[in-house]
C-alpha cells in the first residue's frame, strides 16, 4: 500500500496487449454490474442499505473485509516494495496484518453489540452529545476521503501501465469512468450489492496471487531459500535486500520514521471507519468477531504471497526494468505476470487489481455517505427524526457528490505518492477514531468533552504534522523511506517536524487529550451511561440483531 | 429493544446498573479482560520488539538460519504465526467460554425488562 508512487508516463512502455487487458476488464466490470443489481434486492430500509439487511455471515463478511483492505496499493505496493528493498518492504505487511488484533480483541464485538451504523453512534450511546456526533462524522469523512484519494490516484497509474493509456486526458478519463462505475454500485447495490462485490473481488484477488506465487515458487523448487538467493543475486543491492534496513536504515531519522509508521500501522487499522462499518453487516457480536478472525486468515496468507511475488519479481523481472516501467514498484506484479504467463495472465491480474480498486473505492464511497447521512443528516440536522427514506435519499446523493469529488480529487492528486495519502490516512484513523472507542468501551470518567478534545486533537495534530513534515515541502528526494516532496522546489521549506508519519506524535497525545479533557471536565462522567455501555457491549442487550441468528 | 429505547426516553439507566453491579456480570468482565489484556499487552510488546530489532539490530536480523533464511525473516514469519494462533485462538475460546455467559445475562435481562 505504502510506497506505490504514481506512475506518470508520458509515452512509457505498456505491457501485454491492451486489448486483452480491456476485454478482461469489460468482463469482470459486467459480471460484477450484474451482481450489484441482482444482490441488491430493493435497499428498502436504511439497514439494508448501509449493512446489507444484517444478513451476512461471519465468514462470507470476514471475505469481504478482506477484500475491503486489500487494496491495489497493498496488492501491487507491497509486493513491488519487496520487489525494490527486500526486507523492509515485508516490514509493512506485518504491522497491516498485526493490526487486526486489536479490532479482534478490543473492538469487533463492543461495537457491533453498541452501535447501528456508523461509530459515531457508539460514542453517541456513552456521551449522548450532538458535537461528539459531528466530531465523530467529521473525522470518518476526513480519513474516507484520504483514503479514497489514495485509490484514484494510484488508479490513474495503473491504467496507464496496462491500457497502454498515456495521455493526460486519457488517465483522466479513466479516472471518471472508474468513479462513474463506482457511484453505479454504490447507488444501485447499496451495502449488500458492494458486499458482494468484496467478496468476488477478494477470492479473485486470493487466487490469482495464490496461482503466481505457486508458479514462482516453483521456478525455485519450492525452496524459499532458493528463491531468496536468486533474488539477492539478481538485486543491485545484492545480499543486503535480505535483511532490514535498505529503505530505513539509513539514519537515526529514517529508524524513527519507520517505528512512528509502524505505530500508525499496527493502531490505525482499528480506527479505519470503512473497516469498522462492515462489522454492522452481521446478525450480532460473534459473528462480527468471527468476521475478523477470518479477515486476518485471509489478509495474512495473502501477504504470504505477496513476499514471494515480491522476492519473485526481484529476480525473474529484476530491478532495472521494474524502475523503469510506468507506475515503477506498482508495475513490479504486472511484470512478473507477463513473465511467467504472458498476455492472458498478465490480463488477469491486472484485471483483478483494477477491480480492487473499483471494490475499495465503493466500499469508502457507501461509508462515507453513511456517515453524512446518518450521523450528520439524521442525527445532528433532524435531531435522530428524520424519515428513513428521506435518509437513505440523501445517503445516494452524498454518494454521488463523493463520487465526484473522489473523481476530481483523483484527477489532482495523480503527482501525489499514494504512500502518502494512504499512511496519512492510517495516522489520522489511530488518532482520531481509535482513543475515543476505545475510552468509551473500557473508562467510565470519559467524557463528551475528553471525546472532543480527542478527536480533534488527534486530527488536527496528524494533519497538521503532515504538512509541517518533509512530505509536503523542503524538497526531499525521497532517501531513507522517506517519499519526495510535494512541494519539489527545495527553496520553500516549512517543515520543522523530521518525520514523514505523524503517528508516534499524534497517537499518543490523542490518548493524552482525551484523559485530560475528561479529568479536568466539571461535568462528571454519567456513571449509569457507562453501566448501560459496558452492559449492552458485552452482553449485546439492545443491539439490532440480522434476519440470520 | 422498544423496552430498551423507552427506558433511554425516561433518562434511566438503573436496571443497567444494578446488572453493571451484579456478581455474574462482573464474572463476564473479569473473564473477558484476563484474556483479552494480556493477550493484547504480549502482541504489541512482541510486535514492537520485532520494529525495533529490525530498525535498530539489523546486524542480528541477518545472521543466518539455514541457507538465505535469516533471524529476520523467521522472526517476520513467527509474527504471521503468532496472529494466526492469536485470532483462531480467540475465536474458539469466546463461543465456548464467554458467548453462553452473555447470552444468560442477555436473556435475564430482556425477561426482567418485560415484567
Amino acid at each position: 500500500m505504502i510506497g506505490a508512487q504514481v506512475a506518470l508516463s508520458q509515452g512509457g512502455q505498456t505491457v501485454g496487449r491492451p486489448a486483452v487487458n480491456i476485454a478482461i476488464f469489460a468482463l469482470f466490470v459486467a459480471a460484477t454490474l450484474v451482481i450489484a443489481v441482482t444482490a441488491s434486492g430493493g435497499n428498502r430500509t436504511t439497514t439494508d442499505y448501509y449493512a446489507g439487511g444484517r444478513a451476512f455471515t461471519g465468514r462470507q463478511n470476514g471475505i469481504a473485509i478482506g477484500g475491503d483492505y486489500l487494496s491495489a496499493a497493498s496488492f501491487l505496493g507491497i509486493a513491488g516494495l519487496i520487489a525494490l528493498d527486500g526486507y523492509d518492504g515485508f516490514l509493512y505487511s506485518i504491522g497491516f496484518l498485526v493490526g487486526w488484533l486489536l479490532v479482534l480483541l478490543l473492538v469487533a464485538g463492543p461495537l457491533r453489540n453498541t452501535g447501528r451504523y456508523t461509530t459515531a453512534d457508539v460514542l453517541d450511546l456513552r456521551l449522548r452529545a450532538v458535537p461528539v456526533r459531528v466530531a465523530a462524522a467529521t473525522s470518518t469523512l476526513v480519513v474516507s476521503l484520504f483514503y479514497l484519494l489514495a485509490q484514484m490516484a494510484g488508479a490513474g497509474g495503473l491504467v496507464s501501465l496496462l491500457l497502454g493509456v498515456h495521455s493526460a486526458q486519457g488517465q483522466d478519463a479513466t479516472v471518471a469512468v472508474v468513479g462513474l462505475l463506482m457511484i453505479f454500485y454504490v447507488l444501485v447495490g447499496g451495502m449488500k450489492g458492494t458486499t458482494w462485490v468484496q467478496i468476488v473481488k477478494a477470492t479473485l484477488l486470493t487466487v490469482g496471487a495464490a496461482v503466481a506465487t505457486v508458479w514462482v515458487l516453483d521456478r525455485a523448487g519450492f525452496s524459499l531459500s532458493v528463491l531468496l538467493g536468486h533474488a539477492a543475486a539478481a538485486s543491485p543491492a545484492g545480499r543486503a535486500v535480505l535483511g532490514p534496513g535498505l529503505l530505513y536504515g539509513l539514519n537515526t531519522v529514517s529508524k524513527f520514521n519507520f517505528i512512528s509508521l509502524s505505530v500508525a500501522l499496527v493502531l490505525g487499522t482499528a480506527g479505519l471507519p470503512h473497516v469498522l462499518m462492515r462489522l454492522y453487516t452481521v446478525p450480532d457480536a460473534a459473528q462480527a468477531r468471527r468476521s475478523v478472525v477470518w479477515t486476518i486468515c485471509l489478509v495474512g496468507v495473502f501477504y504470504v504471497f505477496t513476499l514471494v511475488l515480491g522476492f519473485g519479481a526481484m529476480w525473474l523481472v529484476g530491478a532495472k526494468q521494474i524502475e523503469s516501467a510506468p507506475g515503477k514498484e506498482n508495475s513490479a506484479v504486472p511484470l512478473l505476470a507477463f513473465h511467467l504467463g504472458g498476455t492472458v495472465f498478465l490480463g488477469l491480474v491486472a484485471a483483478v487489481a483494477f477491480a480492487t480498486i473499483l471494490a475499495v473505492v465503493a466500499g469508502l464511497t457507501i461509508t462515507a455517505s453513511a456517515s453524512f447521512a446518518h450521523d450528520v443528516y439524521a442525527g445532528v440536522l433532524r435531531r435522530g427524526e428524520a424519515d428513513p427514506e428521506d435518509e437513505i435519499r440523501v445517503a445516494r446523493t452524498t454518494a454521488v457528490v463523493i463520487g465526484l469529488v473522489a473523481v476530481i480529487g483523483g484527477i489532482y492528486a495523480k503527482d501525489i505518492d499514494v504512500a502518502f495519502l494512504v499512511a496519512l490516512a492510517f495516522a489520522v484513523a489511530a488518532s482520531a477514531n481509535l482513543p475515543s472507542i476505545l475510552f468509551s468501551f473500557f473508562w467510565p470518567r470519559f467524557t463528551a468533552r475528553g471525546a472532543l478534545w480527542s478527536i480533534y486533537g488527534g486530527l488536527i495534530s496528524a494533519v497538521g504534522l503532515i504538512i509541517f513534515s518533509p512530505v509536503v515541502s523542503g524538497g526531499s528526494t525521497g532517501l531513507g523511506g522517506a517519499g519526495a516532496s510535494l512541494i519539489s522546489d527545495p527553496h520553500i521549506d516549512f517543515a520543522f517536524f523530521p518525520l514523514d508519519n505523524p503517528g508516534i506524535v499524534s497517537i499518543p497525545l490523542a490518548f493524552f487529550l482525551g484523559w485530560l479533557g475528561s479529568v479536568t471536565d466539571k461535568n462528571a462522567a454519567d456513571s449509569a451511561r457507562f453501566a448501560r455501555m459496558q452492559v449492552r457491549a458485552l452482553t449485546g442487550i439492545g443491539a439490532e440483531r440480522g434476519s440470520r441468528g | 429493544m422498544s423496552v430498551t429505547q423507552s427506558s433511554e426516553s425516561r433518562g434511566t439507566a438503573s436496571g443497567y446498573e444494578l446488572v453493571h453491579g451484579s456478581r455474574e456480570f462482573g464474572t463476564l468482565r473479569r473473564r473477558l479482560g484476563y484474556y483479552v489484556v494480556p493477550v493484547t499487552g504480549m502482541f504489541l510488546v512482541w510486535y514492537f520488539l520485532y520494529v525495533i530489532l529490525a530498525a535498530f539490530a539489523p546486524g542480528f536480523m541477518r545472521i543466518s538460519v539455514f541457507g538465505n533464511i535469516n533471524v529476520g525473516l523467521c522472526i517476520g514469519l513467527l509474527q504471521f504465526v503468532s496472529t494466526f494462533t492469536i485470532a483462531i485462538g480467540y475465536g474458539r475460546w469466546a463461543p465456548r467460554k464467554f458467548d453462553p455467559l452473555a447470552a444468560k445475562l442477555r436473556l435475564r435481562l430482556e425477561k426482567g425488562r418485560r415484567l
